[in-house]
This record gives C-alpha cells, structure tokens and sequence, in this order.
C-alpha cells in the first residue's frame, strides 16, 4: 500500500467514527454473535427434534418430547439436584480454602514471595486434567494414601483441587485491590479482625468472590470426567449428554439434557446480578 | 483399548430394513448367529470389488480401534506396522476411533481407505455404500482364515465377502482369587442380591451391558422366554432393567476405561466383575491375583472386520494391508497385543505365548456357540418375532440412565 493511500484511509477513519468503531468491533461481536450465542441457538434448536429409532437418522420436525422427558422422568431431577449439590459443595469449599489463602498472598505476603506463590497456585494447571484426576483415583483407592473409596465425596474433593486456582486467582486479584489503608483505618476506628473482614474485606472482595465461584460452579457443573474416574457408581449431568451422544447416537436428547446447565447457570447469573456484584467486576 | 461403548445401528437393524423381515434369524439359531441379518435381508448399493492389483500407491489410510495397527511408538517390542511399510512400501496413516459411531462417521468422510468394524458398524457400512465388497481371491491369506468366521452375517450379505475377520473375543468374568472363593463358575456371582462382595462388585458402563443381564436371564429365568439377548420385548426388557437395578446396590463402581477397572483390581477395589482378557493379562502382569473364566450362563463378546472404503484412494495398499493383517504373523501379533482370538488359524503356532490360542478359544467353536457379539438392538425383534416389538437402543439409553439413577 503506498503512503498517500495509507494516509487518505487514517484520514477517512478518522472522520468516520461510525466506521471505525464497527470495524473494531466486528470481531468481537462476529464470536459472540456466531460461534458462541450461534452455538448454543443451534444447540436450543436441534433439542427440539428427535431420531428415528429405525434409522437412527435426525428428524428435523419440532417436537417438544425431549423436554416432556426430561421434566417427567425423575431419574433427571435426581441427577439435576444431585449435580447442583456437587457443584455448590465444590464451590463452597474452594472458597473456604481459597480465601484465607489469597488474604495472605495479596496481604502477608513481600512482593517477592506473591509472585512465588501466584506461580505456585498457577503450577498445577500445567499438568493434565487427566493426570490429577488419576492421581486423586489412586490417592483415594482402599489401598491408597487416604484409602477412602469412590463416590460422590471423592468427586467433591478431586474437582475442588482441580478448580481451586481458579477460584483462588480472583479473590487474590480482588483484595490486591484493597488498599492497605482501608485496613489500617478500620483498625484506627478500634475494629477487630473479625469485624473488619465482615465490615470492610468482605463487601469488597464479594464481586471477586462471585466471579471465582461463576468459575467453579460452571466448570463443575458440567463435568463427566472426574465423576467417571473417582465417582464409583454415581453420574451428573455431564455423563447423561455423554452417553446420549456418544452410545446412543441421539444427538437431540443430548442436547435438551445440555441445556439444563445452561438454565441453572442462566438462573445463577440472574442471582448474582440482583446482588449487584457484577457491576463492581 | 476400547474405552468406550461401540453400538450405533448394526446388523439386524438392516435385515429388518427390509420388507422380508420375518426371513431374519429365527428363534432357534444358536447364540452368536442369531443376530444375523436375513440372507437377502436387505440389498447394498452395487460396488464393484477391485479386480487385479495394480501398483502400491506408497501409502494407505486406516481407521482402527487402538492397538490394532501397532507401529512400536507404544512399545518398542510391538509393532507390524514397519514391516509392512518395508515389505509393501506403503506408508501407514493410522487414525484410532473410540466408539463404532466414529468410525462409521470417519468413513463417510471418504478419507481413509480401510477399517476395523465392528458386528454394531460393518453392516451400517456396507448398506450406506461407504465400503465394497472385497475380492478375496487377492487377498492370499484369506486361504488360512478359520471357517467359522467367513461368509458371516457380519462380513458378507448373500455370499458376498464385505471384509476379512480380524480377530474375536468374550466378554468374561473376572475375579480376585485372594477375596472370591470358591471360584465362581456363574455370573450369579455379580448379580445375586445375597452377593457377600457387595459393594465390590463392577460393571460395564454402557447400556449394551443391558444384554449381559439378558444373558443371565436366559438361563435364571427360562419362563421369560429370552431367546436373543439383543432382541427383549417389555417383558424381558423390565426384568433385564430390574437385575440391573438391583445390582446397583452391589456395585462399587461402573469402567469404562480398561486402565481403571485394572487398577480398581489391583487395589482391591472391585474384586468380581465382567472384563476383557487383555485387562486380565494386563492385571496379572501387574501382580493382581485375578483369574477369569466364561461363566457357564455365556457371555457377549465381539467379533470385527476389516473393510475396504468404496473410494479408497489407495486400494492396492489398502488390500496389502488387509492381507498383512491376517497373515499368520501379524495376526498373531496382533492378537496378543489386544487380546482376543486370532482370525488365522497358522497364527496359533507363532504367537509369543505357545497357549494364545488356548486361552483364548481361537479354534473352539464350542467356546463361540455361547458367545453373544455385540450387535444394536432395535425395535423390529432380532430372533425374528413379529408379534412385538422389542426396544431400541435409544430405549437401552435411556434404561442405563435410569439403572445408574
């Protein structure tokens, strides 16, 4: 492109704010608007209709039979709930463990050990999914380190180390925001420990708290993974699209199963929002 | 290993495509062949099968269950792949499928050249038109292959060969021999609600295991009147359903993966279950006291085919591959690298272990006659009845769900 051409377009971006700015958001707005809301339209579409038993071919007519399934069949309900407790048990605990641990990086900690620490938080996300859930199977088979068998407590535990960072990262982001004055001060005023954290730490790292916990729960929500190698005999959400997809080849059916999560998450978000905690992100 | 359940549409699914459904299986065949589709159940698109080979196209591409082309990059000491490349000069790409589903969808996409079916993909394969008939008069090992694995409902339709047998296994039970004694002899072991291993019981994780207690069923509870395991109206299929429901209560937990139940084995987590004979070698190798055996009830097992794509770009590699495959050697080779019988009846004398072939029932027809392979159950009834209709795969789905609860 030779300089006059170059300069005539700056000088028509220029004066063309409407222009400029669509231009810069077009790519944004193409991922948002295609591959993912696209995505999940096409996911909400194709639940909608069924296969042929015969064939297993895809029969595009809309029938509501997959959601009529899904809502009178109890089986589902029990998984649902059953999920939603894992994922609230998960994130519930990553945010006990997590929050004193990023108070002390973000507060206690010299400059130097914080960056030491946040590459020892960030450490274990370099190595398999796979790996750790494996390593958490032979940690807790009965002849193992903890010896405490399969089940849904062993699927809390495994997919509350896994996504602890996550929810660890946030939080220490968070209160790194916190001015150390704002601490001194509440002690100035004679607050104690508690009364500080309840009057001044917690309110303001509560938008950090809620985006960590948007992490775990979702990604706990719709795991099948860790369930299938530490769960025993107990399934969640994850495992019910698995096997509608990958066994039975009815695609549909998965798909109405895989927007439940997509509602709960929906419904959480709502939540959040009425808490006023996704303003302050 | 097969990690994952592999049952899309199968055999019988075609034969009842067909207006002459009643002409498919009747009632009284013997196990293992009663899936079989009717002999003119249904007619594939017209492909012709190659007539001469001509000059190797310098490679070949293959889709497989894993551990079927070995090329020593998993262990050294494993490996058939480089000395076809430099027998033949055909360069192998390999691509390994998890589930019957992807491989039939890997084969619709024209790229690969031949494949390893399974009963649950080859007769989907062959009514799609996605792959041809096989001339076996090129193919010059196809001479040794055990009789009783050609010209089967799964590999040929009216006589005309689709493929050459690879290889077939059981689905067995497996025990730790410190914890169960005496050795059981029947799957009552894992489904008998007064079981004292509860608790340390597994299963397969799919719904295809649905037939295993169908199996059990078929001689527990004659007056249900189970003929095929893959073929169970309301009836049948509540009762199959019920056992299942009531094992779960004995059941410590569901594999899927072979690299979990053997490890669940070894720590003593699971000390009766179903498996395959290569997780049971795998196991033993690795010091668990485990034993397994072909309760006296049968099983079901798999028997797989390699297949010709209809536009195979490489045909003449793809037949070298097809016939290096059942060569005494490789088939052995592969054979005991999987775990399962071999398809060549000389691999018997060259495999590693001089008692391959013993153990795992190569030449015993008496063996297979209680062995159910895989195949998808659908709603037209496999054993020919036609006064019902029996419940499909989507059905079994939704059953497992519910069994698992």
């Amino acid at each position: 492109m030779t300089r006059a051409l170059r300069r005539r377009l700056a000088a028509f971006l220029h004066r063309h704010a409407g222009v400029r700015l669509s231009l810069l958001l077009s790519a944004p707005m193409l991922w948002l608007g295609v591959a993912y809301l696209g995505a999940l339209a096409a996911l909400f579409l194709s639940a909608l209709w069924s296969t042929d038993t015969f064939t297993g071919d895809l029969v595009k007519e809309v029938t509501w039979a997959n959601f009529q399934e899904l809502l009178t069949a109890e089986v589902y309900r029990t998984i649902t709930l059953r999920s939603v407790g894992v994922a609230a048990a998960v994130t519930l605990i990553d945010l006990v463990i997590a929050f004193p641990m990023a108070f002390a990086m973000a507060k206690l900690a010299s400059p130097r050990a914080q960056r030491w620490l946040v590459i020892a938080v960030l450490t274990p996300l370099w190595a398999s999914y796979l790996v750790k859930a494996y390593a958490w199977r032979v940690l807790l088979s009965s002849d193992g380190v903890l010896g405490w068998g399969y089940g849904l407590t062993a699927t809390v535990i495994t997919l509350s180390y896994l996504w602890l960072p996550y929810m660890i990262l946030p939080i220490y982001a968070g209160l790194e925001r916190l001015p150390n004055s704002l601490l001194e001060a509440a002690g100035d005023l004679g607050a104690r420990g508690w009364r500080t954290f309840r009057t001044v730490v917690w309110p303001l790292a509560f938008p950090a708290v809620i985006a960590g916990s948007i992490f775990t729960f979702s990604l706990s929500l719709g795991d099948y993974i860790t369930v299938k190698i530490v769960g025993g005999r107990s399934q969640l959400i994850g495992n019910v699209v698995y096997d509608n997809i990958g066994a039975a080849g009815n695609l549909p059916f998965a798909a109405a199963v895989a927007t439940v999560p997509v509602v709960i998450m929906l419904v959480y978000l709502a939540a959040v929002r009425r808490t006023g905690a996704l303003e302050n992100l | 290993m097969r990690s994952t359940p592999r049952l899309p549409l199968s055999a019988a699914a075609l034969c009842a495509l067909a207006l002459a459904a009643a002409a498919c299986g009747s009632g009284s065949e013997p196990a293992g062949t009663a899936a079989a589709p009717g002999r003119s159940g249904f007619t594939p698109p017209k492909i012709e099968a190659l007539k001469s080979l001509g000059a190797s196209e310098g490679q070949v591409n293959l889709v497989h269950w894993a551990g079927y082309a070995e090329d020593g990059s998993n262990d050294p000491k494993v490996d058939w792949v480089t000395p076809f490349e430099q027998a033949t000069g055909c360069q192998v790409n390999s691509k390994t499928a998890g589930t019957s589903d992807e491989m039939v969808n890997l084969m619709k996409t024209g790229e690969y050249d031949a494949v390893s079916a399974s009963g649950d993909a080859s007769l989907r394969l062959i009514a799609g038109g996605d792959v041809a008939p096989v001339n076996t008069a090129l193919i010059p090992n196809y001479a040794d292959v055990f009789a009783g694995l050609k010209d089967k409902p799964w590999n040929s339709v009216d006589g005309v060969s689709y493929g050459v047998p690879h290889g077939r296994g059981a689905n067995l039970l497996m025990w730790r021999t410190d914890a169960v004694k005496p050795a059981p002899d029947s799957w009552s072991v894992v489904f008998d609600p007064a079981s004292p291993y509860k608790g340390k019981i597994t299963a397969y994780d799919s719904p295809i295991y649905i037939a295993d207690a169908a199996v059990y069923l078929m001689a527990t509870k004659p007056d249900l009147g189970i003929k095929n395991p893959y073929a169970l109206d309301d009836r049948q299929f509540q009762a199959a359903v019920d056992l299942l429901k009531q094992q779960r209560q004995l059941v410590g937990e569901y594999w899927s993966d072979y690299t979990k139940e053997v490890q669940a084995f070894k720590s003593g987590d699971s000390v009766a279950g179903t498996t395959w004979q290569v997780i049971a070698n795998v196991a033993k190798a690795d010091g668990a006291p485990v034993e397994v055996t072909l309760p006296k009830e049968g099983s079901t097992g798999w028997s797989d085919t390699w297949m010709v794509a209809a536009k195979a770009e490489n045909p003449n590699c793809a037949y070298k591959w097809l016939d290096w495959i059942i060569s005494p050697k490789a088939n052995a080779q592969v054979a005991e690298y999987f775990g399962e019988a071999p398809s060549n009846s000389g691999s018997c004398e060259l495999t590693a272990d001089p008692k391959h072939c013993e153990t795992f029932h190569a030449t015993d027809e008496d063996y297979f006659s209680k062995v159910w392979y895989w195949t998808t159950p659908i709603a037209q009834c496999l054993d020919g009845r036609t006064d019902v209709t029996c419940k499909d795969y989507a059905e079994w789905t939704r059953a497992w769900t519910e069994i698992k609860g």
